[in-house]
């Protein structure tokens, strides 16, 4: 194993056990707000990726300095200011790109998740074991984003990744797919509450797949059959 | 001036102590000593805030000019899809006349009417207008009219419509903002400017009436801010 134990477990607890969504139940309101589509969900989940590690490591780096009786307010500042210095960055010097995420970096600032890294392990942790999480909280949650996002785009438009080249550049046309042709649409999967009742589905499917791995492993290290009914 | 080895030296001296104090400041044992203390909370804090300013401070005055760049050439972009490029040779960013739209209901109370001239006359103009009462917010629109009055373009900026509905306005969606082309107050009657469930000239969408009723409307005051002010625009 190239990764030692520590790096493998803040991985798994990013991208599943711990994950931000499915875990923490956080970040709900961008998260609802832009999976209409499956590109719109990548485009949050790649810029809330990039602030994410930022935070993490500016947070780490400077945690000594940091007395808890103030750290939520330098919390916030740091990630306020981070996230105006992509938003105003991105508009000068990728301004295409910008055109269509614009309006997810604003929208970053509303996410308690960065919020709860910075407090629940950043300022806790080295910059690298930060840095590490930071990358990996981003990309759970950017796959919760994709997963929710195309759920909602197949079952609104029959569509899957509609418009990512304009995202990710012509190269990308390949992803825009039909996915069922002559779909007459389900408007209610493109509006909020949509959002809400394909999260809840999302998650029943999580927890399942979680009660599914456990009761393998208790199979397999034959437990006795006590604690094995204490597991169901 | 020209700087002696010795002053080097105790320039350099005098950095290696500085640091050495940095660092002794900086170890994590000293830091965890300090930061109860109410003095160093409050200059921490006020360190933070103050480096955030500065760096948010220099970088908006650093890619202002740029911003204000790439928004120009986001302007130009839509003032040539409502204007045909043969009917104009001069910059119409610049070339511009601020007429008061207050009573006309068209989102600004001053709107910058951009002027297209071919060879010093005035040929077209193109001005953006906004219909306020869009069914879940306002409709950001751009238009083009000729100096006769016929519409050459519009297009829609930005908007809020329900997606699969109300979004038909985007010419990406569908092509209804293209049957304004060649309409202009003379050759349609007031009442027919309305969607046809109003007895008007245009189609509602399926499921959507209020946001091309709303935009049709819109449009129609465009026309009329347009031709109240026709001598001043097209004889500057």
């Amino acid at each position: 194993m190239f990764l030692s134990e520590t790096y493998r477990k803040i991985a798994a607890d990013g991208i599943w056990n711990n994950n931000i969504v499915f875990g923490q139940n956080l970040a709900l309101c961008p998260l609802l707000a832009v999976t209409g589509t499956a590109t719109n969900g990548l485009g949050m989940g790649l810029a809330t990726l990039v602030v994410i590690i930022a935070s993490n490591g500016l947070i780490s780096v400077t945690r000594h300095l940091i007395p808890g009786e103030i750290r939520i307010p330098i919390f916030v500042l740091l990630i306020a200011a981070l996230v105006t210095l992509v938003d105003i960055l991105m508009n000068a010097w990728a301004h295409e790109l910008y055109k269509v995420l614009g309006l997810f970096i604003a929208l970053i600032v509303t996410n308690c998740a960065l919020l709860g890294r910075a407090e629940a392990f950043a300022s806790k942790q080295p910059v690298k074991h930060a840095l590490w999480d930071g990358l990996m909280m981003g990309l759970g949650f950017t796959l919760v984003l994709v997963a929710l996002g195309a759920a909602r785009e197949i079952s609104a438009s029959g569509t899957l990744f509609a418009n990512a080249s304009l995202l990710l550049g012509e190269s990308f046309r390949f992803l825009e797919v039909t996915v069922i042709p002559d779909y007459k649409g389900f408007l209610l999967m493109a509006l909020p509450p949509g959002g809400f009742i394909m999260l809840a589905f999302l998650i029943v499917g999580k927890r399942l797949i979680d009660q599914k791995l456990a009761t393998r492993k208790v199979s397999v290290t034959v437990l006795t059959p006590v604690i094995a009914e204490e597991e169901s | 001036m020209k700087l002696d080895s010795a002053t080097i030296e105790r320039l350099k001296q005098k950095i290696a102590v500085y640091r050495e104090f940095l660092k002794n400041w900086l170890e994590p044992s000293n830091l965890a000593q300090l930061r109860p203390k109410l003095e160093f909370q409050t200059g921490v804090l006020a360190g933070f805030a103050l480096i955030a300013s500065v760096l948010l401070g220099v970088t908006n005055c650093s890619t202002e000019g740029t911003i204000q760049r790439r928004l120009d050439e986001d302007l130009k972009k839509s003032l040539e899809e409502v204007v045909p490029a043969a009917l104009y040779d001069n910059d119409m960013l610049q070339d511009t006349l601020n007429i008061p739209s207050v009573e006309y209901n068209i989102g600004a109370s001053e709107t910058t009417v951009y002027i297209a001239k071919k060879s010093g006359q005035v040929s077209a103009v193109c001005f953006k207008f906004t219909a306020p009462d869009g069914y879940s917010g306002a409709i950001n629109m751009i238009m083009g009219i000729d100096r006769d009055g016929n519409i050459l373009g519009v297009r829609v900026l930005s908007h809020k419509e329900t997606p699969g509905l109300g979004d038909k306005i985007e010419v990406a969606k569908s092509n209804w903002i293209l049957n304004f082309v060649g309409r202009s107050l003379d050759n349609l009657a007031p009442a027919k400017w309305a969607v046809k469930k109003d007895g008007g000239e245009f189609d509602q969408f399926a499921g959507a009436t209020i946001t091309p009723r709303k935009s049709v409307q819109a449009i129609y005051r465009g026309l009329q801010l347009f031709k109240a002010h026709q001598e001043q625009l097209i004889n500057p």
